[in-house]
Formats: C-alpha cells, structure tokens, sequence
C-alpha cells in the first residue's frame, strides 16, 4: 500500500491506483468527460487535470498511477482556467439546442458548462456538419454533438469486443464513424449510447418520449435470458420509455440489444396477461382464472399419466427462465411427473 | 591508389530530382566511350552515385577526383556531361566555368561533420564502401568485447541527447529500459520525419543506411532487444528502397540474423511504413500505428521504456541518434564530448531553409551561435534584405528575433527564448515576412495534423488558428491578442502529446517579440511587411506605368481599366485584393500599400 497527499488529506491506496481513484476514495470529485471506471484509462478531455509536487504540467489524473508520498492538489486557480477552457473549447463545437436535445437532464457536458458558468463563448467559431441518418431501429447517431471522448469506440472494442466503429479523419474534422463511414451496422447493443457522455448517441425508440418530467425508475430483472441483468426501467404513467442498468451491478450497467431496446412488448395490446383455455379441438380460447387454469392442466396431466405412462409427458422450459426457475422446473417434471423427459433451447 | 579516377555523382532524392540519374547514364555511356580509347580511363576510373552532401539547391553536383585532387562540379546536367569527359577526365583539365564557387567552401568549411561526414562520398547501396569506413566495426567491437552496461555506459558519458526533439539523454533512456524485467524487449528507430522543410533523416538513410542500423544493433544489444523496427514515411521511397537494401545486405553479411558477428545476438530488424501522419512521430502513436491501431498518442506514464511496444520495455530513437552511436563507440564518448556546449554535446543536423543564400543540410557542433549558422554556413541573407526572425524547430517551434542573433543553438539556449530544437528545422525569415502570418501559417498545419483526440487540440489550434486567420484579414477584434495568449498557454499546458503541447509556439513567440505586427494588423488594419494582401490597398504609378495592359489582363474582377500606351487605373470598390496585377507587372508600376 502507499500514501498519497490529495488536497491535504492522506489516503492509503493500493500500488497502480490512478490519482483519480485515489481521490475518489476520500470522496473528491474531478470532473471527467472521458472517463469510465470500467474501461481503460484514455486522457483526453483533459477535464481531469491535477497538479502534483515536483511535476512542471498539470498531468490527468485519470492516467496517471499514484506513487508514495505524491502531493495531488485537484483545485486551483490553474486548473480551474484549463477546465474551463476545455469545456469552452468542447461548447464552441457544440449546438446550443439542450431544449429540444434527447441528452437534457442526462448530459455530462450540459452539466460542465452550468458548473462553470459558460453563457457567453470566447472561442465561437465555425461547427462541424454532420447530417447522417443511419437506417436502423436501435441507434441515433447525432455527430455534431460528439465530443470525441471515445467512450464509445472502447467500450466497443473492450467490452464488446465488436470494434464496429473507429476513429477518422484529423484535427478538427476528426469524427467517429462506422467503416468507411457507411451506415452503423452492428450487433446493435446500444452500449456505445449507454456511455455517451451527451445527446449524440441514443435510442431511436427513446424519441419524444419525456426526458424527466413524469418519469418513474424501477429497478427489476431482465427476462430475456438466465444471466438476470439488472434493468432499471424509466416508465411515465404506465409506459416504460426506456431501458438503462446502473453501472454498480453484477452486470456492470451493460446490458445487449434484446435487453436495452426489446422492450415494446411491455405495453403491447397483443400480449398475453391472463391465462386462457382453448377446451376443444377448433374452439375459441377463453379467459380463466389462475386457479381454474392450473386445476385444468394438473388433470389432465393427471389422466395423461394414468392412461399412457409419465413417460409419454414431456417438459420443454426457457432459457428466459433463471437458473432458479429451470431448476424447479426439472424437478417438478422428475418429482411430480416423474419423467426424464425434460429439456430447453440451451440444454440442461 | 592515387592514379584512381573517381566520378562522384549526387543521387539523393534532391541530386535525383535535378536529373541524376540521366547525369548518371550520361556519365556511364561517355566513361565507356572514352574507356575505348583511353586505357587508364577503361581501368582506373570509377563511377560512383553517393547520397546528399547537404547542397540540394547546386545539384545535380558531382565530383571528379584525379590522383586524389577533388574537383566539385555544379548544377551539372546529363548534356555537360560529355565535356567534362572529354575535358577533365581524359584531359586532366578542370571545366572552371562549372565548378563550384567560393560559397559551396565556406557553406561546408564552417560546418562539424559526425552524422553527415560519410555522406556525398560512399555508395549507399554498397555495405562494402560503409565497411571501408570503418563501418560495423563499433558493433563488432561491441558485440565482442563489451557488456550491454558497458555500451550504456560510454553512451551516458558521451552526452549524446535524442535527436528527435525532446533531447532525453539517450544513455539514461537505454538504461531506464534495461533495469525492466521482460522476457522480450523492442528497438525502435523513428524516421517518421514529418516537419515541412525537414530532410535530415531522409538524407541520412539515403546516404548512409548501414550507419543506423549499426546504430540500432549496438543499442539492441545494450537493453537485450531480438526484434528492432524502423517506422519510415511511406512518402521517402529512395530511402526506403536503400534501407531495405542495407538490411538484406547487412542480414547477408551475417550483421542481423542469428548470431549476430558470431557473438550469440540475436536480432532481425524490419521495416514499417507510416501512412503519412504527422502524428506518428510521437513516440507513443508511433507504436500504436506499429501495433496496427490508428496513430493516436497514448498518456504517458507508463513510458515507452517501461511500457511500449506490445505493453513491451522499448526503446524508439531518432535516426540521426542512431547514426551517432557508431562513431561514439569508435572514437570514445570522451570525444564526442568534447564537441558542442556544456549541456548539448556533439553536434546537430540542420535544414536551413528561407530567406538564405546557401539553403540545404548542415551539420553544425551544439553551441554555434545562430549569427554563424546564418551568415557563415548560410552566406547571409538573400538579396541583401535585412534579417527578421529565425524559426526553429519545425512548425510547433519559435521564432527568435534578432536580439537573439547570438544565441547559441542548443537545446538549452533555443528554449530559454521560447523556441525548440525539434528535429532541426531552421527556417529563415527577413523583413518581408510578415509574422503574423508565419504564425498562421504554422498552426495552418499542426491543426491540421492534429489527431483529434485530446480538446485543447483538436479545438483549440482550430480557434487559433481562426483568430489568427481573422487578424490578417482585416478582422481582428481588441482583445484578440490576450485572447490568443491565453488560448496558447492553456493548449500548451493541457495538451495530450508534444503536438499539442508545442503547437502554440510559433503565436507565443510571435506575439512576444513581434507584438507590434500584431497591434498593426488589428488597430491600424496594416501589415507593416506588406504581405496580408486583405490589409493593402493597390494602386498604379501614373509615371511608372507604359499602358501594356497586363494587370488588366490578370485581374479577374476587371477592377483595372485605361488605354492601351496610357496610365492604368485600379478601383478599389472592385478590387478583391488578390495581388496578380502587383504580380503581372514588370515595371513596378502597382504599388501595394
């Protein structure tokens, strides 16, 4: 363990922890826009600056490694200049349209510019041009609002390990695009809009829908499949608007596309809530109760049993279910059907 | 063999590009010729191509050496060649109308020669004339008799600094990489030579290939490196072709390979092509583009040195630092040492560009004073004009006034006035540029070359770079010099890599030594150098002018109107300001004020 100095108080850190995270543990915050705690450390907002004794330049605190016995000072009148400027410089590119943007409320760079009282711009100047409209359901790319952080680009290729859009171009034309900047084409997860430090990434299904007014958080479990992401639904009355994960659960915050953007079902009108039963071969389906429904199907796997065996009962689950949920499912087959004949789409 | 006749023709891709090779085949078809006839010719004589001696601006120059007295010819081209044949080589008789003056004398006499002294006399494409001089003996000597601490050693004693710009210590950089740990180890030579006007490493490769890559095997061998790259500019074809020719001659000799001069070393060196971005010659994109990734600066720490190449201990030197290390092995550190200023030992490869009588690649011992580089190995400046600035160090580096003149050019000295010794660019400025636009011309390409990863980058030089444009057009607004100042520190304090960290050179330093153009072009909308065509106003000499039309003819708004043999008018509500009648006309007749 080592002892670093940061703003005059001392905290214990382990060898190869970075000055950020040295003074996130005493509770400091630095403003970042680049940083990801689960992704590697990149260094290019340059929001994160610090000043150590003994170094002549202000250096990221998110790069570099903490050494024993380093003096951090995260405030100053320096620091305080180069901060600004770099958001000054990040807003100078930026449209000032936050009320009509899908980012409100959720917007890290809308939140720098309110921290450090940017109204008038010293650097206006000319803005990038993007107009591309990609051709799928999922993502909305809106360039002329990137801030060129990155996030996107690795948590694609460090997370997803897909690698389906890159950096091009230089300077002030440097752009992220698919290759060959053709149309995003993708596995369409949507972790790239999850970590969007802005508007310039989001879901296409999230469109028009209330940003915050109204908006409701549940936290639940996914149901598409047995890893059992943590979801936390944003619904506004009853309709879940959007799906996003915090990134302090077992899945991290990163969820795949059926779990961000297959939520529809939800509030579809042709999706079944109540159990229904069809009484004859080519009668109409009616609605039942739980009760009545499940008295049903236990005699009639009751005189199935009699009349042909347990054997000629067979069990076939989900791999929707959770490992929980096949579990009780095998075992009712074996307990209280008593047959083997049990399986599901990913075997058990 | 002194009754040798030598013909040495320059063939770099300056000697080449003024009709080297024709001069070549000229000689090759004429030496045969006369070789029919004359015996001492058929046997004697022999024809050489050798790299750049530093005098592009004379070539194609060739030299034609009898019984060992050395007659350098200039601006040769294939059709003179007969005559010098038949006059000089066969005849013994020098063409004095062609030979080279007494500027070519005091341009190479006033110069220190270590890097470049091989070149312009050995063939480049043969390892047997770098053997005969002295050529892999240091890495021999190296390999047989001395321990990899003992190479680092006589390296830290020796002085010698990157050449590449930062000016590390090279000795200290190769032990920092030894003291790690790992089961493999990386040599990297940097010839990602990207500064506009720079041409030092190009001339080296051309001219001397197998002194870097013995540069680079001793420094292999010093921190325990196999593999070793050479990242090179796809964009310097000639050196790429002679470097690969060296590596497989050298690999051929038994220098690369397996078992390396029968020592037990291991190392193969290969050739990587850069793609033509400015950036790569950071060390850290360098490696991400040999990685294969785009070329984008990484933060350090962890350096390369400890962490490089494949998350490997790598060292990456400057190719003029790689030709260094053989002769420091050969001649002692306490040699080299003895060369150059206190702090900055041996010597630096220049290209002096500019406003400058003798323009071309020179190599100068560390602590000249830039009044020597200037109007000793320069000749003054170029039509008499009075001297300005120098700017040095590529386009992130400083311009120095003239109240530096005497400034000894170290790495020390350049930067106690703001400036840098980057690669050795050297460009020189007279009264008729205007610095302002020299500032903007600089940021014109750093921005450019930015790659876009880092804010005070990628933006900022772009805000520069428009308050900068805005000035020389005639829009500068009060306050933007403390704007521009401020924007400047704050790049340079914030900024990822040495690009950006060095990009607001050229506005600083204007703005510290020139910030009177600065106020002239913003308060009284002047260019006081005339050249921010926006801010002049052009007029025509009733007196001076004959009538012969011809601003007329080149104005493309048709602004200038008058009789054919009468005075010519210019209007000024049409004028775009463009400047091709001040161009068009012979009689200097349209003034620009």
């Amino acid at each position: 363990m080592i002892t670093v100095t940061v703003d005059g108080r001392d905290v214990e850190v382990a060898e190869g922890t970075t000055v950020l995270e040295a003074a996130k543990k005493l509770g400091i915050n630095i403003p970042t826009l680049c940083h990801d705690d689960r992704l590697k450390p990149y260094g290019a907002c340059r929001l994160c600056v610090v000043e150590i004794a003994g170094m002549r330049k202000p250096v990221t605190s998110c790069t570099t490694p903490a050494t024993d016995n380093m003096i951090v000072k995260t405030q100053s009148e320096r620091l305080y200049r180069l901060r600004r400027t770099a958001v000054e410089l990040l807003l100078s590119d930026h449209p000032n349209d936050c009320m009509t943007c899908i980012g409100t409320g959720d917007c890290r760079l809308q939140e720098l510019a309110y921290q450090y009282g940017i109204r008038e711009n010293r650097f206006a100047g000319e803005m990038r041009d993007h107009h591309r409209i990609d051709k799928n359901p999922f993502v909305v790319r809106q360039q002329n609002k990137c801030v060129m952080c990155g996030l996107c680009v690795r948590v694609c290729e460090e997370v997803q390990g897909v690698g389906a859009i890159g950096f091009a171009e230089r300077g002030f034309e440097a752009k992220v695009i698919p290759p060959f900047g053709k149309d995003l084409d993708c596995e369409f997860c949507g972790q790239c809009v999850s970590v969007c430090p802005t508007g310039a990434l989001s879901g296409a299904i999230w469109a028009g829908k209330a940003r915050m007014e109204g908006v409701e958080k549940t936290d639940t479990t996914c149901t598409y499949c047995g890893c059992g992401c943590n979801l936390t639904l944003s619904s506004n009355g009853d309709q879940v608007i959007r799906v996003t994960s915090d990134a302090n659960n077992h899945n991290r915050g990163w969820l795949c596309v059926k779990g961000r953007f297959g939520f529809d079902f939800i509030n579809s009108p042709e999706r079944l809530t109540r159990p229904m039963i069809r009484r004859e071969k080519g009668g109409t389906l009616e609605r039942v109760s739980w009760d009545e429904a499940l008295d049903f199907v236990a005699e009639r796997f009751t005189k199935i049993k009699k009349e042909s065996g347990a054997d000629a009962i067979g069990g076939l689950c989900s791999a929707r279910c959770t490992n929980e949920e096949n579990y009780i499912f095998q075992k009712m087959m074996r307990a209280a059907i008593g047959t083997n004949n049990i399986d599901h789409c990913a075997r058990y | 063999m002194s009754n040798e006749i030598v013909v040495n023709v320059c063939m770099g891709t300056g000697g080449i590009a003024a009709g080297g090779s024709q001069v070549m085949e000229a000689f090759i078809s004429e030496l045969e010729a006369a070789g029919v006839e004359n015996a001492t010719v058929k046997e004697k004589c022999r024809l050489h191509k050798v790299g750049c001696r530093g005098f592009c601006a004379r070539d194609v120059l060739v030299d034609i050496t009898i019984n060992g007295n050395v007659s350098t010819y200039q601006y040769i081209q294939a059709d003179m060649v007969p005559k010098l044949v038949k006059e000089h080589v066969v005849g013994g008789k020098p063409v004095s109308d062609w030979l080279v003056g007494e500027d070519y004398h005091t341009f190479h006499d006033n110069q220190t020669k270590i890097v470049l002294a091989d070149l312009g006399k050995i063939d480049p494409e043969s390892i047997d004339e770098y053997l005969a001089v002295d050529g892999y003996k240091a890495a021999q000597k190296v390999l047989d008799t001395m321990s990899p601490a003992d190479v680092i050693q006589t390296i830290k004693d020796s002085g010698l600094r990157g050449r590449g710009g930062g000016g590390f210590p090279t000795g200290v950089k190769w032990s920092f990489c030894a003291a790690n740990d790992s089961d493999q180890y990386y040599i990297i030579c940097n010839a990602d030579e990207g500064d506009p006007g720079a041409f030092m490493d190009r001339s080296i490769i051309e001219g001397n290939p197998h002194a870097v890559i013995e540069g680079m095997i001793i420094g292999a061998y010093a921190i325990g490196a196999s593999v070793g790259y050479i990242y090179i500019r796809a964009e310097y074809p000639l050196a790429v072709d002679r470097l690969n020719m060296a590596l497989k001659q050298a690999k051929e000799k038994g220098y690369l390979g397996e078992n390396l001069f029968g020592s037990g070393f291991n190392l193969q060196i290969k050739v990587k092509l850069g793609a033509g971005a400015f950036v790569c010659g950071e060390e850290t994109a360098l490696i991400a583009s040999i990685e294969g990734e785009r070329g984008m600066p990484r933060a350090k720490p962890p350096f390369p040195a400890n962490k490089g190449l494949w998350g490997k201990p790598t060292i990456i030197n400057n190719v003029e630092t790689f030709a260094n290390i053989p002769q420091i092995l050969n001649k002692g550190a306490d040699w080299f040492a003895s060369i150059g200023s206190e702090k900055s030992k041996g010597t630096k490869v220049i290209a002096l560009t500019g406003k400058i009588r003798n323009t071309g690649l020179i190599e100068i011992p560390m602590g000249m004073p830039l009044k020597d580089i200037i109007f000793n190995v320069g000749g003054g400046i170029e039509g008499d004009k009075l001297f300005k600035a120098v700017q040095t160090g590529g386009p992130s580096g400083g311009c120095i006034p003239q109240q530096h003149i005497d400034l000894p050019v170290d790495y020390e000295g350049l930067a106690s006035v703001g400036s840098m010794m980057g690669s050795g660019g050297m460009v020189v400025l007279d009264e008729t540029d205007c610095m302002v636009n020299i500032s903007k011309f600089f940021l014109e390409f750093t921005q450019a070359e930015s790659c876009g990863k880092c804010v005070p980058c990628r933006l900022g030089t772009k805000r520069l770079l428009e308050i900068l444009t805005r000035i020389v057009d005639g829009e500068g607004r009060e306050g933007d010099i403390e704007l521009l100042q401020e924007l400047a520190e704050d790049v340079r304090d914030s900024s990822l890599c040495g690009l950006g960290m060095s990009a607001p050179n050229p506005v600083l330093s204007t703005i510290k030594y020139f910030r009177h153009e600065y106020e002239a072009h913003i308060k009284q909308k002047k260019c006081p150098s005339k050249v921010c065509n926006k801010l002049l106003t052009f007029f025509i000499r009733e007196d001076m002018c004959i009538g012969c039309g011809m601003c007329a003819r080149a104005c493309s708004v048709k602004a200038i109107s008058g009789q054919v043999k009468q005075p010519h008018k210019i209007d000024n509500s049409v004028c775009i300001k463009c400047g091709a009648c001040f161009d068009a006309c012979k009689f200097s007749a349209v003034l620009k004020e």
